[in-house]
This record gives structure tokens, sequence and C-alpha cells, in this order.
């Protein structure tokens, strides 16, 4: 019997030392996505060892990280972005990859573009030099972030010379309430078992609260895998899942649909099958989660409090505590609804897709931002996602509601761009790290889900999302 | 990739958990299109008071003497001490890149995330696990030792204090194969050229959807 996790790894073993006892293995990737922070130094690095890319079908290039998400037909202001992202374009055209350029329709955030094009395909390897490639698991692939010497070691070789994970199953059963979602699935899940509770393992996600989810919010969870250790998280493929990819442009039609269809089917974990570790919550008890701290697992219920430091006995966390709250300007035992904000971001890949600016866009419907929210921003995870979400008026409500509408692309969700938090400024966000300076040195990042934003954008503070729609 | 044998260094030791790569090499210093000079603006916002940007002068900004690698007795450390979980977060190669370039030859710490893990081998920088109580004696050792230095070696899988103590740790076979002796990890893989060609037929063959 095997888990979804071994089937995937078993049929892309290239080759395997027999006599070796460390479980390392040559495996094959299907599908290589290229960004233009992470990879000038690979492809440089290929030049110089004279090696070219083994399959150029197999690779989709996009920039995102650095693309300004204000207006833009005029190119990239900042001359070090503009150069990373030139440096991409005449490395796509030099070695003939596809790329979609900036100004392009189908341009995105890596993550959201992949499967809206059908390039995310079940039963592949999908590899990107970006820890959030785990978000492709949601289509039962093994997806997972490379640094840049492995950027550069499946360009040249179509393979990444790995070691086996153990197998780690989330079990997440019954009907989310309300209100909730998969960012809380998520953050409750990191709260339970910590940043580090996944480390060494690849997590599928399962469970009938799992499978009612749609393939935008089961991206948003395994995005979040790797906040919670894990290199890669995956789900089963369903029909949810095959509705999905069905007419998608990188997606197989006619004769060869049927036959993968039939194939896909097979991807999941065997009935019985036993995990090194199983992880369960009850789904009906979850609640909208907001981070306090600067780690992901920092996190607590909206209708919790800010924790007390004193409360902790290990010293090494309540050190570590202390720092955090003192980074985000809050005292112990706050009421979460007390904590005012500054600046609203809904984008990133982990909640920028077309069913996020829905769900938002439902909340903020009528209503305006409150006086002391300086900037609310949406950022759509692509240009199809913008255009779709327009067709839909979703824009409309946005600004009317005192929103900005913008590009796609990351912004601040990493701040590589001039979208940033100035220092001290407290922002809701629907990306998935809270780290220090994350979003802009000295910035202050909670993280919430896209309602959960919408709602403290009207309110101008945190406050139950359930309460107010 | 650098050949790591052996190495005895001094010890700096950063008492934190869960050090993220945004701490380590923050993003603005990943524009850069070059893989060498980010030791300057490792740990860039704890180590300076003023906010860095690309192509500032390091040498005219301000110094947060109260960040550890900024006190004189740490000046010159090769062996980085840590706490658990040692470089969370994203997969930027950077991040070993800036501690590698700052001078840091191995990372001592009771947990590594994967993918920093993973990326510290590629590089010739040696992340090495060591039991938690162990970690806590070292740094109880560093705080109180001026010039405390560790030996390293990667041959033996040993950790030495300067009281003789040997503690060992794991490292994948493979991994300190490439290590000792500074292998090109694509040039390995290359020679089992014609194993991948005849993979990617194989799976052209059974599912060619994926080769559309």
């Amino acid at each position: 019997m095997q888990t979804l996790y071994d089937k995937l790894w078993q049929s892309h073993v290239v080759h395997e030392e027999s006599d070796k006892s460390d479980g390392m293995a040559l495996l094959y990737i299907d599908r290589h996505l290229v960004h233009e922070v992470t990879s000038p130094q690979a492809f440089e690095g290929l030049r110089l060892a004279g090696r070219k890319p083994w399959r150029l079908d197999s690779i989709l290039a996009v920039a995102d990280h650095n693309v300004p998400t204000t207006e833009r037909s005029h190119g990239i202001s900042d001359p070090i972005s503009r150069l990373q992202v030139e440096t991409l374009d005449q490395n796509c055209a030099d070695l003939g990859i596809t790329e979609f350029k900036m100004n392009d329709l189908r341009q995105g955030i890596v993550h959201v573009i992949g499967p809206e094009q059908g390039a995310t395909l079940p039963g592949m390897t999908v590899v990107c030099g970006d820890s959030h490639t785990s978000t492709h698991g949601a289509f039962a692939c093994l997806a997972f972030g490379i640094g840049t010497s492995e950027v550069e070691h499946a360009l040249a070789t179509q393979c990444l010379l790995l070691k086996k994970a153990k197998a780690m199953q989330v079990l997440v059963e019954g009907q989310l309430g309300y209100g909730v979602t998969a960012k809380d699935i998520a953050l409750a899940v990191i709260g339970k078992i910590g940043t580090a509770g996944g480390t060494g393992y690849a997590i599928e996600f399962a469970g009938s609260a799992v499978r009612a989810l749609s393939m935008e919010a089961r991206m948003t969870l395994c995005n979040m895998a790797i906040e919670a250790g894990a290199r890669a998280g995956m789900i089963a493929v369903d029909d949810i899942t095959i509705d999905y990819i069905k007419g998608r442009p990188f997606a197989p039609k006619g004769e060869l649909w049927e036959k993968a269809v039939a194939y896909w089917r097979t991807l999941k974990s065997d009935e019985g099958v036993t995990f090194e570790q199983v992880i369960r919550l009850d789904a009906t008890q979850i609640k909208p989660q907001i981070t306090w701290g600067t780690s992901p697992e920092m996190v607590t219920t909206v209708d919790g409090r800010v924790p007390d430091p004193a409360q902790i006995a290990d010293a090494v966390k309540r050190h570590d505590m202390e720092r955090a709250l003192k980074y985000m300007g809050l005292a112990p035992n706050t009421p979460i609804s007390e904590i005012r904000l500054d600046k609203i971001f809904i984008g990133s890949c982990t909640n920028s897709r077309i069913e996020d600016l829905r769900a938002a866009a439902e909340v903020v419907k009528g209503r305006h931002i409150a006086a002391n929210i300086k900037l609310a921003m949406v950022v759509p995870g692509s240009g199809l996602v913008k255009h779709q979400a327009e067709q839909e008026g979703l824009d409309r409500i946005f600004r009317d509601a005192g929103f900005e509408w913008r590009e796609p692309g990351c912004s601040m969700c990493l701040a590589m761009n001039d979208d940033r938090l100035a220092p001290g400024e407290r922002c809701a966000s629907t990306s998935n790290r809270n780290f220090e300076g994350r979003q802009g040195p000295g910035g202050r990042t909670h993280l919430v889900s896209p309602v959960m934003a919408a709602a403290a954008a009207v309110a101008g503070h945190f406050v139950d999302v359930r309460e107010i729609y | 990739m650098e050949k790591f044998h052996s190495c005895k260094g001094l010890v700096a030791p950063l008492d934190r958990a869960n050090i993220d790569t945004d701490a380590i090499i923050p993003k603005q210093f990943l524009k850069s299109i070059k893989r060498s000079g980010f030791g300057q603006n490792l740990f860039d916002e704890w180590r300076y008071l003023d906010h860095g940007e690309p192509g500032m002068d390091v040498t005219q900004r301000r110094l947060n003497p109260d960040f550890i690698l900024n006190q004189p007795r740490y000046r010159g450390a090769q062996i980085l001490l840590a706490r658990a979980n040692f470089g969370c977060g994203s997969s930027r190669e950077h991040a070993p890149w800036a501690l590698q370039d700052y001078g840091f030859r191995a990372i001592i710490a009771p947990s590594f995330a994967d993918i920093f893990f993973s990326n510290c081998f590629k590089i010739g920088l040696l992340p090495i696990v060591l039991d938690t109580n162990i970690v806590d004696r070292i740094f109880h050792e560093v705080n109180s030792t001026e010039g405390y230095c560790l030996t390293v070696n990667l041959e033996k899988q040993t950790v030495t204090t300067p009281s003789g103590e040997i503690c060992t740790f794991d490292v994948d076979p493979f991994r300190k194969h490439c290590l000792l002796n500074g292998l090109d990890e694509i040039g390995l893989t290359l020679q089992y050229a014609d194993k991948i060609k005849a993979f990617e037929e194989k799976r052209r063959t059974e599912q060619p959807w994926l080769f559309a």
C-alpha cells in the first residue's frame, strides 16, 4: 500500500544507488517554473559551464516579484528591479523559453499562472525557485521550492537529487463554519504543529473538509504547507480537480484528455495506508485566525487575546514571544478585536485568486474602508484573474469602497517592489509570512483570510467577519 | 562548489529560534543578478541602525552595537551557533550565499528548515545538527569564554570543544562525499544522461500529455 506521496515519488525515480541507505534518488522533473529573482545566477551558471536547458517545453517563465502594481506600460522605474526582469527576458529569449512578459495578460504570480494555464497537472513533479511552489500540490503534484543551485541543476539535467521525506497526513473532518476559509485551516494547522512541525515531511491534506474545498481554496492550503515546515503539501485528485483543469490552455485535449484523466484518478493514497504522522483537526471548531507575532505559528482566533509571555515556562519561547510583541507593538492580553490597522493587503500566491476576490468583495460591497485605513489594496494574482474580476464588476465594488485596484504581482507579500509598509505601520494581510520586515522594514503584519482582511478594512480594526457579514 | 574538510573557527552565538531567510538576507538585496557580495548585508536589519538598500556603501552605515556579530569578540567568526528551525521561510539561496560570503563555514543548530539545509550543501556551507542540550551547553560556554573556538571535522563527523569533548553529527553519505571533494553535482547527474533519456522516452510514451 502506498501514500499519494509514495506514488508521486516512485513514478519519478530515474536512478537510485542500491547500496546507499540514505534514501537519495535522482527524480525526473516534469514542470519547471522560473521567475526573475532566483534564476539569473542559474542561467549564468549554465552559460559558464557551456550547458543548455535539457527540455525547453518543461519550462514556463514569468516575472512577478519585482514588477510594479501601478501603471506599468512604460516599464519599471527602479533600475535594479528593471535589470533583473530584463535579465529574465533576455535569458528566455536567448534560450527559447516560453515567458509571459510583464504586460502580457497571462502574466501574474508564478503560483497562480501555473494552474490557471493548466501547466500544472496531476502526477507531475513541479519545481520553482520559490518556497511557495507547494501550492501546486493541490493538483496531486509533487511540488516543492528549490534554491538557485537546484534551479540550475533542474535546467541542465531535468532531474534533482533528493532525499525522500516522511509522509504526514493532516486530516480535517467536518464542515467549516460560515466565514471560515482554507486560510484559517492552514493557520490553525500551523498553530497546532508549529512552523517546524512539518520539517522533514511531505503533508497530504485530507478529510471531508478538504474534499469540500474548491481548487482555489486547496491551493491556499497547500501554499502554506511550507509555513508548517513541509517542503511539499498535496491533495488527492477528485472531480473538483479534473473539472478545474478541463479546457485550460496547457491541459490535454480529446483522446489524450481521457487517457490522462484515467491516470489522474489513481492519484490518491491507498485506503488504509499508514502515515508516519497523522494530525487531526475538527473543521467545525476552526474559527477565523489572526497572527499576532512574527512567525505564522504565533496565531490565535478572532475572539482571542494577545498572549502573555509571563505564562510561558520555556525560556527560549518566552524570550521569542517578548521580542515578537515588542516588534509588533502589542501589549499582552490585548483583545484581538482592539488591534487597529493602517493598511490592508489582499493578494499574494496564497489569496489572490478569483474566489478570494469574490469573497472579499462580498464583504466590502456597499461599505467603505474606515477613516484610519491609509491604504487598502487589492492585487489580483494574474492578468487573467484581474480581467475576470473586472468582468464581474469586482473592481468597481473595491474602488467604491476605497480600495486601490492594482496590476498583478507578488507586491506587498514580500515588498520587493514599491508596495510596502512604513516602519511601525500595521497591516491585515492575506499573504503567508509575518516575519520581521517582510512587508517593509519595521512593518507589522497580521496574516488573515481575504474576508477577514476585508472586514478589518471596513471596521478599521480586527472584527469577526461572521458578525458583520 | 567549495570543498569542506575541517575547520577550526571562532563561534558566534545567535540566541534566537526560527531565524528566517528574510532576516538572514532581506528582500531588497535579492534584486542582484550576481552570486557574490551578499555578506555585507547579512542580517542587515539587525546589524545596522539605518535602512539598507542595494548599492549603499556599508562602511558609511551606522552599526547596531547590540547585535552580536558587531561585538569585537566575535569578529572573524567562522562558525555560527543558532537555535531551532534556523533558515525557515523562503527558498532563497541568497541566505547561504550571504552567510558564506560573510565568512561562515559551518552553522550549528538543533534543527534547520528543509530547503535552507539542502541549499547549504550545494555551496559548501556545512549545516550541523546537534542535540538541543548540547547546543544549549555550547551557548553557555561561548557566552562565558572569549575566543571560544570549535573544531569541525566532516570526515569524522565530529565537533570538538576547547575542553576536548567530542560531539558527533549525522550527514548523508552522498552529501558528505560531494562536500569533501567539492564535486559539481550537475556533472555527476549528467553521468546518468542515458538513464534520464530512457526514463524520459518511456514517460513520453506512457503520459504523452506531459510533453505537449
